[in-house]
């Protein structure tokens, strides 16, 4: 296999991996709200129909619940469908199926029966669009036992872990980010995976470890070169996966570094935050030099007006703004 | 539907909310387009008649509960305008206090319910509004306004359920304007009409010429009659065309049709039977409605929006200190 690489945006990697995966396995389909449409999917689907057919991408009505529904209800019979959600606000309408359904199938007979949907859902925020249309809930469905959630913050790990999750034999959410939409890495043309639950350090450091998670991924890199300049080694770890979480290469770093900064893109209180300061407490306590510190959303909705949204969602100062202070 | 009983003057409040709904949606466009107004606007342009229609059979005290596209109910209930073009530019003076934007609009004077993003979000909060009203044992009416996509979410049909065992007081206006985002009607349902499942659920509908707001207004006054004289749920479905894009002004009128994928010779057809043309062919001689009289009512709405824009532009924005006010857990 030669080992031919281009760049790719991560909106292209995510569609290179359905057009491959759609070519590979007859039994994988898309369905949600939007998928034929030019611009509602930021372009990710674009071709696929042509290719395809209507057969395997099914634009559906406003239906969230019960084309979830549709979507686990075919896998139970072998098919893999890559069920959309082209914005994740609106999943709200399908959690009968998602948190009362599809986590529990497998593990409530036995293991008898598997699902192996990608419910795919879209963060889709800023630019004004208020509380309905910003929300990032990854925190709420890591939260159900049975279902892993993916967060890829490189084209690299979107193709990968979209491969991955799609081949996977029980339910992952894979959660993309507009926000990410116009990143650019090397993205290799053949099939690959990323492993599901396998983090990835994206810079070395011995100073503080930095767990990031999604958009910031890219603003924690940004904001280690700034502080490289300064003296300061972030060592920045993507998770890539939330659920199941690469406790692991976390707590190897924190016991190198003694310090931890968690940026995460959703809300501080409950949240994902949280749950990584509770896990490495619990593996690593004597290891820390200093608390522990989060960068994440207020406990806030998503407010409207430019001045407050600003101020709403973190990006790379508030990481340089965290790290300086931690060495002070 | 029996028109000829509207009286003048009511007609001419009727093209007057028309124009004014219609000013407003396309002085936004155009501050959309220049990149002044940067949160989701959802243009009402094309279906002014529903509005109006419907919001003039009502009562200041009624309810009316809208969603994303809910410029038109908020206008034609008597909503404060300043402090809704201020919202849409994010200030503090904004209905919302810069917090909503144009999904999210409010006016408490006149019961203009907060809006919903959400499709179908808002049907069961105005079936629940009834409730309330039956319980407390008033008069009030409410109106649930949503578009046919709506109807594919399922709370719409436990919503009209519950309201129909119960006779609540609320009449459910679905304006069917044939696409949810960029899908046609046909692609999203077996049959192109709403309204008719209220035979299921024994609730009354009727299905109208949605850009005739004659009709609109003679429907909802019936509607409101019934339903106030406490006879249980009424559905009005009007047929209906919005003129823009799904959202903001990237549409084939202003000819950047990236996200409009509608046949433009459907656009031009309905361009020729929107809410005022209609209203021009049929009733502007039985309410007098000459050139000099339009060209007042203009001046009118356009000193007033002057007033709003001026209002916006000069109002600060929210300090960034207060993110969190509002926040009560």
């Amino acid at each position: 296999m030669s080992t031919h690489k281009r760049i790719l945006r991560y909106d292209q990697a995510i569609t290179e991996a359905t057009f491959e995966c759609m070519e590979r396995d007859p039994n994988v389909f898309i369905i949600g709200q939007g998928v034929k449409s030019p611009w509602y999917v930021g372009s990710t689907t674009k071709g696929i129909q042509d290719k395809f057919g209507v057969t395997r991408l099914i634009d559906t009505p406003v239906s969230e619940n019960a084309i979830l529904g549709t979507g686990i209800g075919a896998s139970l019979i072998g098919l893999r469908p890559i069920i959309v959600f082209p914005r994740m606000d609106f999943m709200m309408y399908a959690m009968e199926q998602l948190a009362d359904e599809l986590n529990n199938i497998h593990y409530m007979f036995g293991g008898a029966m598997t699902a192996p949907v990608v419910v795919r859902s879209i963060i889709n925020r800023g630019g004004e669009q208020a509380a309905q249309h910003s929300q990032a809930l990854h925190a709420f469905f890591a939260h159900l036992p049975g279902i892993k959630v993916v967060m890829p913050a490189s084209a690299y790990d979107a193709k990968g872990l979209l491969v991955a999750a799609i081949e996977d034999e029980n339910p992952v959410m894979y959660i993309d980010d507009r926000w990410l939409y116009d990143i650019s890495d090397s993205v290799p043309k053949e099939h690959y995976t990323v492993p599901i639950g396998k983090a990835r350090i994206r810079t070395k450091g011995n100073d503080i470890t930095v767990v990031a998670v999604s958009y910031l991924v890219p603003e924690a890199i940004h904001a280690s070169e700034i502080l490289a300049k300064d003296g300061i080694n972030i060592e920045v770890i993507d998770p890539r996966t939330i659920k199941p979480l690469d406790t692991k290469t976390i707590i190897c770093s924190v016991k190198k570094t003694g310090r931890l900064i968690i940026a995460d893109v959703g809300w501080k209180d409950f949240g994902i935050s949280g749950e990584i300061s509770s896990q490495v407490h619990e593996m690593a306590f004597k290891y820390l030099k200093t608390p522990i510190v989060r960068i994440a959303l207020p406990n806030t909705p998503a407010p409207m007006s430019k001045t407050l949204e600003n101020k709403y969602y973190p990006r790379y100062t508030d990481i340089i703004n965290a790290a300086r202070a931690l060495l002070t | 539907m029996n028109t000829g009983a509207i009286k003048p003057s009511t007609l001419i409040t009727l093209y007057t909310d028309m124009v004014r709904i219609r000013t407003i949606e396309e002085a936004l466009a155009q501050k959309v387009t220049a990149g002044e107004i940067k949160c989701p606007v959802h243009l009402y342009s094309g279906q002014e008649a529903a509005a109006a229609g419907v919001c003039h059979a009502l009562k200041k005290t009624d309810y009316v509960y809208g969603n994303h596209r809910s410029h038109g109910y908020y206008i034609a209930k008597g909503g404060d305008i300043p402090s809704f073009i201020a919202e849409l530019y994010g200030k503090e003076t904004g209905c919302s206090y810069g917090r909503g934007g144009s999904m999210h609009i409010i006016d408490l004077n006149v019961n203009v319910m907060g809006t919903s993003a959400m499709i179908a979000g808002t049907i069961p909060l105005a079936v629940g509004t009834a409730l309330g009203i039956q319980l407390k044992n008033k008069k009030d009416v409410v109106v649930s306004f949503f578009g046919d996509s709506a109807a594919e979410e399922g709370t719409f049909y436990e919503s009209l359920n519950f309201a129909s065992i119960h006779s609540l007081p609320i009449i459910f206006v679905v304006e069917n304007n044939l696409y949810a985002q960029h899908m046609h009607i046909l692609e999203r349902k077996s049959h192109d009409r709403i309204a008719d499942i209220g035979t299921h659920f024994r609730i009354p509908f009727s299905i109208i010429d949605g850009n005739d707001v004659g009709i609109v207004y003679q429907a909802a006054m019936d509607a409101v009659h019934r339903v106030r004289a406490r006879e249980g749920p009424a559905i009005i479905e009007c047929l209906t065309y919005r003129l823009r894009g799904h959202v903001g002004a990237i549409d084939k009128v202003s000819g950047t049709s990236i996200t409009d994928i509608r046949d433009i010779k459907e656009i031009e057809y309905w361009k020729k039977h929107d809410p005022i043309s209609v209203f021009h062919k049929k009733y502007a001689k039985v309410c007098a409605l000459d050139q000099t009289k339009i060209i007042s009512i203009q001046n009118k709405i356009d000193t007033e929006l002057n007033k709003a824009f001026d209002f916006a532009h000069t109002s600060p924005y929210p300090k960034s200190s207060t993110l969190t006010y509002y926040v009560y857990a």
